[in-house]
């Protein structure tokens, strides 16, 4: 195999649901890729789209409604879409799997944590039952408890052990890809704390490609290496955390720091962007952006941008662009 | 213009479909809802139609010997009766009563219960737990059991079948109402309502009583269904409406000793009673999908 | 002497479950100055949003007074507590619960009004209404919406708007911004700033998030499992943290720049619940300097330096 395959490969993808009176488009043709080992933190408001892109990378769109009108994903070199559904179920799991925010939904109550741990070992590798409760202890004391706790439920854990619970068991099979859903907004801040704390180290341990999904750029700053801003179902920027972090280059990766209180300069009044996002059963024809835009002109209500390369890590979706010398407030203060 | 718009109230200017509309819009949308309420509306209008062109005297209880016992014809098309009475009428005079029984005694049900229900559960402590405890032992009774204890202590008439049939609906409201008003209880804006200086007892019915009615309706509903299965047992056990009234149990229990020989007598009111019922529990279930927020919008 | 809107005194409310007493608020004691925005800051759990419905009287205290601008509330019954009410307001987290499902906009904003006899007819009411809808930015246009048309940015707004209804001088804001998004929570943050500064409001402002309460804050304070562990002006909280527990929290929060990772202090265990809590700091189980005298007995507030206030025995050597 090539050496520098990307495990993750996204293509053009476009999901809709369907619904009885209105089609809500999620995702637009979107497209990114991940390296081995990085990890790309996917941020982006309530309905931009994030979590349906984490879906389709597990082929887990509901349908209905959800429908995958267009585009291909490749996880480590295997076109998914192209799988049957035996197969891809193999493919969960041990190439790809995913992190829920909800730790008190995503396990199963019924059962015990050591049961749902081995349950996945044993769908995946061919073990004996007593092997399969092995390696779950194994992961529980890598995940940070104790493995005397493996006969018990999950509602005698809280809410942080039960979130370890179930990153140890997306993390049993080794896979090459995690997708974690907002795994911590769940969470207290000191439990938050240890929990990304206990991430980054088995990220870096197996050197799994994680694409984080979340809201919070505190947390993006932190763990990530790359970051692609999601806006009404498109990728508006796309770049290292240094391009987008301190680049910054489109008008709405500028208004989401801005909306940020910074413990730094407290007191300061807060620069929301203006309105909503658009209603995503009715998108507007030109750039989604263009109605909250600050910088927006008469092409932007009427042509809906591309993702162009700026540089060879940096892509922005912004006809400003266009117009020589062009540069948005924050990065004036920066250059 | 502009200043016409002005003198418009704000609230009337941007009038649109209420949320009645919406529900409405939602059971139009359910097959088997439509039906049954189609069928719904028939009975109602057969009932309401029977009661102004029939003579009660006349086409419904008078005999006429010389036509008993005819098989369904053109000219009887639910055949006739022991008597010589037109099945026909009388099956139709008799929605009347099978839904006059359903819906007085279900209305007796509802008001008693759900005021106990709401008292119950937003209030709670002891006097919820008193309301609770009662309500359970009366369910524990079979409900036709204590309708005939009712009817036999109170004596046969129409009033005290509905009466007996309204206090064994009694408990079912109960527990649904107390269940939904628990949901709702504790919801915040209950908390907000408090907040802004709302008096209890506006609360309760303000708030709180009017986000509970989904179940309530449809309860409703499906309770109309089981009063009028009700009301026919009691008739056919010789309990409810006295003959010769025509209503549907009476005539079922008539009709039994000539099952073998004319089946058309069991037949036509079973069938009367069976799609109303459907009709009914059809209207009920549409409703339950319709009053549902957690399915809006899905398929 | 300082204008006090709000003085709690030794406020404690102790629940009763099977398991054992929670000591939900345990002995919380502090002032606010009219015009001027308390945080309180803690984890899920520590009894934040319990002492603010205990302050609005909507949990009764076990024990303590609470004085809203120099007269008692505690006890206060029927008509007295609805009059009372008029003045201290309350703001809610979810704005998906928080306003009655089944009423327009209209109906939800202009309720207040008619309770408290602010408006007499019809017409008064619904010009106060749209007033209101044009002070908190909603358009006009939404006057006959429900709830289930507004996204959770103008829910809040509405529900401000009917907190704002009785003009209240002090209310108290339930993590009113937790469950908005970013651009959204700005939005929120920014309208209850100018209301302050327009209508001389006093808040409560209670929420987990660090980075608002700072943002917002005149002064914090830290609750830890049912208790003010640290209370002090907001830069003295964010230059000098002295509890332990603070400082903790402080390093968690995740800072949105790159390089910006300082010292993370990360805690062991998690929060526990207080039930018959022993008399020992709450903190020394997950506390990295805990000493036998902090197993031993529980700490009281005392001023380290002006103005701020320590639960903690170690202080000093912070």
């Amino acid at each position: 195999m090539e050496h520098n395959e990307p495990i993750l490969k996204i293509e053009d993808l476009t999901v809709h649901y369907e619904l009885e009176d209105e089609t809500v488009e999620a995702v637009n043709g979107i497209s990114l890729e991940l390296g081995k080992g990085k990890v790309l933190g996917l941020v982006g408001e309530t309905g931009a789209g994030k979590t349906t892109t984490g879906l389709a990378c597990l082929r887990l769109i509901p349908n209905p409604p959800g429908v995958v009108k267009s585009g291909k994903v490749w996880v480590n070199g295997t076109d998914i879409y192209a799988l049957s559904d035996k197969e891809m179920n193999r493919v969960r799991g041990s190439e790809v799997s995913m992190i829920f925010q909800d730790p008190m939904t995503s396990l199963n109550p019924a059962f015990t944590v050591g049961e749902q741990i081995a349950e996945s070992v044993q769908l995946h590798e061919n073990v004996t039952k007593q092997e399969a409760y092995e390696k779950a202890r194994e992961m529980l004391e890598l995940v940070g408890i104790p493995a005397s706790r493996i006969g018990e439920y999950p509602h005698q854990f809280s809410g942080g052990m039960r979130q370890r619970v179930v990153i140890a068991i997306a993390l049993t099979c080794n896979p090459k890809l995690l997708i974690a859903d907002e795994p911590t907004t769940a969470l207290d801040v000191t439990i938050q704390a240890q929990v990304l704390e206990l991430m980054k180290g088995l990220i870096r341990k197996y050197g799994t490609s994680v694409v984080m999904i979340t809201h919070d750029l505190g947390i993006v700053a932190e763990v990530c290496d790359e970051v692609a801003v999601m806006y009404a179902g498109s990728i508006v920027e796309r770049g290292t955390l240094v391009d987008v972090f301190n680049r910054t280059l489109h008008p709405y990766t500028e208004g989401l720091f801005n909306s940020l209180p910074n413990i730094k300069r407290r007191g300061e009044d807060l620069k929301p962007i203006p309105g909503l996002m658009p209603d995503p059963t009715n998108l507007p024809a030109g750039c989604a952006f263009a109605p909250r835009c600050a910088y927006a002109t008469e092409a932007c209500l009427k042509e809906r941008p591309k993702l162009e390369k700026v540089s060879d890590t940096h892509w922005c979706a912004c006809l400003a662009y266009r117009n020589e010398g062009f540069h948005i407030e924050r990065s004036k203060g920066k250059e | 213009m502009e200043a016409n718009a002005k003198k418009v109230p704000a609230s009337r200017r941007y009038a649109k479909r209420s949320q009645a509309g919406e529900i409405w819009h939602r059971l139009m949308k359910n097959k088997g809802a439509v039906l049954g309420l189609i069928l719904v509306v028939m009975i109602v209008a057969i009932a309401i139609g029977s009661g102004i062109l029939l003579d009660y005297d006349e086409d419904v209880i008078g005999q006429n010997i010389s036509q008993r016992l005819k098989a369904p014809s053109w000219e009887h098309p639910f055949g006739t009766d022991a008597t010589g009475r037109d099945m026909m009428y009388r099956i139709f005079y008799g929605a009347r009563y099978s839904l006059i029984i359903g819906v007085v005694s279900v209305l007796i049900a509802l008001v008693i219960g759900v005021t106990l229900g709401v008292v119950a559960g937003y209030f709670g402590g002891p006097v919820g737990e008193v309301i609770m405890r009662v309500s359970d032992a009366l369910a524990a009774i079979p409900s036709i059991l204590m309708a005939i204890a009712i009817v036999s202590a109170l004596g046969q008439s129409m009033f005290n079948l509905m009466l007996a049939i309204g206090i064994t609906s009694v408990p079912q409201f109960v527990r649904i109402t107390h269940a939904a008003t628990l949901t709702v209880r504790n919801q915040e804006y209950v908390e907000q309502a408090r907040c802004l200086g709302l008096p209890e007892w506006k609360i309760m019915f303000v708030h709180v009583l009017p986000n509970c009615l989904s179940p309530i309706i449809v309860q409703t509903t499906l309770r109309v269904a089981s009063a009028i299965i009700s009301a026919s047992s009691l008739s056919f056990l010789g309990l409810g409406v006295p003959a010769p009234a025509p209503e549907w149990g009476g005539l079922l229990s008539a009709g039994r000793k000539y099952i073998r020989t004319h089946s058309y007598l069991t037949l036509f009111p079973g069938l009367a009673i069976m799609v109303t019922v459907l009709a009914l529990n059809l209207l009920g279930d549409g409703l339950r999908d319709a009053l549902d927020p957690k399915l809006k919008g899905k398929k | 002497m300082a204008d006090n809107i709000l003085e709690v005194r030794n406020l404690k409310k102790y629940f009763k479950t099977h398991k054992g007493q929670v000591h939900a608020v345990d002995d919380v004691s502090f002032t606010l100055e009219r015009g001027r925005t308390l945080g309180v800051v803690g984890e899920s759990g520590c009894g934040k949003s319990t002492l603010g419905r205990v302050i609005l009287q909507l949990i009764k205290p076990t024990s303590g007074s609470v004085l809203f601008n120099g007269k008692e509330v505690t006890g206060l019954k029927g008509g007295d507590l609805r009059r009372m009410r008029k003045d201290m307001q309350m703001i809610f987290q979810d704005p998906f619960s928080s306003i009655d499902p089944r009423r327009t906009v209209c109906q939800i904003i202009g309720e207040p009004l008619t309770v408290h006899g602010i408006v007499k007819n019809r017409a008064e009411r619904e010009e106060r209404v749209l007033e209101l809808m044009k002070t908190v930015g909603l358009a006009e246009r939404l006057i006959n919406a429900y709830p289930h048309e507004l996204d959770g940015g103008r829910r809040q707004r509405v529900g401000i708007a009917c907190a704002l209804a009785v003009e209240p001088g002090f209310i108290v804001c339930d993590e009113p911004v937790s469950a908005l998004d970013v651009s959204i929570q700005a939005q929120i943050l920014n309208l209850l700033k100018e209301m302050q500064r327009k209508r001389g409001l006093s808040y409560m402002f209670i929420t987990h998030d660090l980075s608002v309460v700072n943002h917002f804050s005149d002064d914090i304070a830290v609750m830890y499992l049912g208790q003010i562990v640290e209370m002090t002006t907001a830069e003295a909280l964010f230059d000098h943290p002295t509890h332990p527990y603070t400082q903790a929290l402080l390093s968690a929060i995740p800072i949105p720049e790159v390089g910006a990772q300082r010292q993370r202090i990360i805690l062991n265990g998690e929060i526990s619940s207080p039930i018959d809590p022993p008399d020992a700091c709450r903190f020394a189980k997950r506390c990295l300097y805990a000493t036998d005298q902090c197993r031993q007995k529980c700490p009281s507030l005392t001023e380290v330096r002006p103005g701020h206030r320590v639960a903690c025995w170690r202080a000093n050597e912070f």
